[in-house]
């Protein structure tokens, strides 16, 4: 079991079934994020996406997942 | 003559547009084309998870192929957290480094936290980002915020949104005066005249949004600031005529006028 905090909501994810590892690649498929122009922050330092298949999560990360949106 | 350059890069308009409070994006996209705008102000926000995941989004309606983006970091309070919001811009938007940087002081005048926004700027400028910034319209601020090295220094005209207008038209006169780096009137522009004045005072553009969006009809009003601004430059360009206090000058001839 997978706790993370994503966005300020603390959720919950079973690992991959393949026994694969938790990275942040699956997270993005499992929120069905996949393709989205996106930018994720964990704990505190960016995740660029170049890596997204690389960087292994741990429970209980802090996860921001930002896009744009209009603004002034 | 026209132009206007920032960070290396020129730009035919010199009304930089944001994009927040239309009713939707195709009214977003109208007035922003009706603006001329190049440069536009997006908000960097939490996505959504698991809600409209097919929605479109803003990218898709102004490409970041089309217009240059200038990401904001609207709602920070604090240095840190402004600096980790560009951050995250420049990862979304592939390293783009022209960056809007504002730090709030206070949640109901959206007042500019001066000596925050002073050290994010010092952080932002170390790792490489083009920093415009929004500030106050002290002349001491804008002049250090210039000689750390912000790309364009962007005083407020009046409160973020309250379409008051050029309240202080001497303090902007003063950082127009004393700065080289391009001065733009970011907030506080509520018409076309408005705009025109701050353009007449030597600004080298101005930044809006609640002005256009929050027009009774606002790809009209985009249409109209587009011309303000543009009115505004030539008539800086043109040097305006000398006041003359209480001192009234004839257009016509005074002679041959007919007689009984």
């Amino acid at each position: 079991m997978m706790l993370l905090h994503i966005n300020g909501n603390q959720r919950s994810f079973d690992s991959p079934e393949n026994g694969a590892d938790f990275t942040v690649a699956f997270l993005v498929q499992k929120l069905g994020l996949e393709g989205k122009r996106l930018a994720i922050e964990r704990n505190g330092e960016i995740v660029p996406r170049g890596v997204f298949a690389e960087t292994q999560l741990i429970s209980g990360d802090k996860l921001e997942i930002v896009g744009a949106v209009g603004g002034g | 003559m026209h132009t206007l350059t920032i960070a290396g890069k020129t730009y035919g308009s010199r009304l930089l547009v944001g994009t927040g409070k239309y009713k939707d994006f195709a009214q977003t996209k109208a007035a922003i084309d009706a603006s001329g705008a190049e440069i536009v102000t997006v908000a960097i926000r939490r996505t959504n998870i698991g809600q409209n995941a097919n929605e479109p989004s803003l990218l898709d309606v102004l490409p970041p192929s089309e217009y240059t983006y200038l990401p904001n970091t609207a709602g920070c309070y604090t240095a840190e957290d402004a600096v980790r919001t560009l951050r995250l811009a420049r990862e979304l938007l592939d390293g783009h480094k022209l960056v809007k940087l504002e730090v709030l002081g206070d949640p109901h005048t959206l007042y500019p936290n001066v000596i925050e926004t002073i050290s994010a700027a010092k952080t932002l400028i170390k790792e490489g980002f083009d920093v415009m910034v929004y500030t106050s319209d002290d002349p001491i601020i804008a002049k250090q915020l210039e000689d750390i090295g912000c790309c364009a220094v962007m005083p407020l005209a009046s409160l973020i949104g309250s379409g008051m207008g050029i309240l202080n038209p001497w303090n902007l006169q003063i950082i127009i005066d004393t700065l080289n780096v391009p001065v733009l009137v970011d907030a506080g522009v509520g018409t076309a005249s408005d705009a025109a004045i701050a353009m007449e005072l030597g600004c080298d553009g101005i930044l809006m949004n609640t002005a256009i969006a929050g027009a009774q009809d606002p790809v009209l009003m985009a249409s109209a600031m587009k011309k303000a601004v543009q009115a505004g430059r030539e008539a800086f360009l043109a040097g305006r005529m000398p006041k003359k206090l209480y001192s009234a000058s004839p257009s016509s001839p005074t002679t041959g006028l007919i007689s009984k």
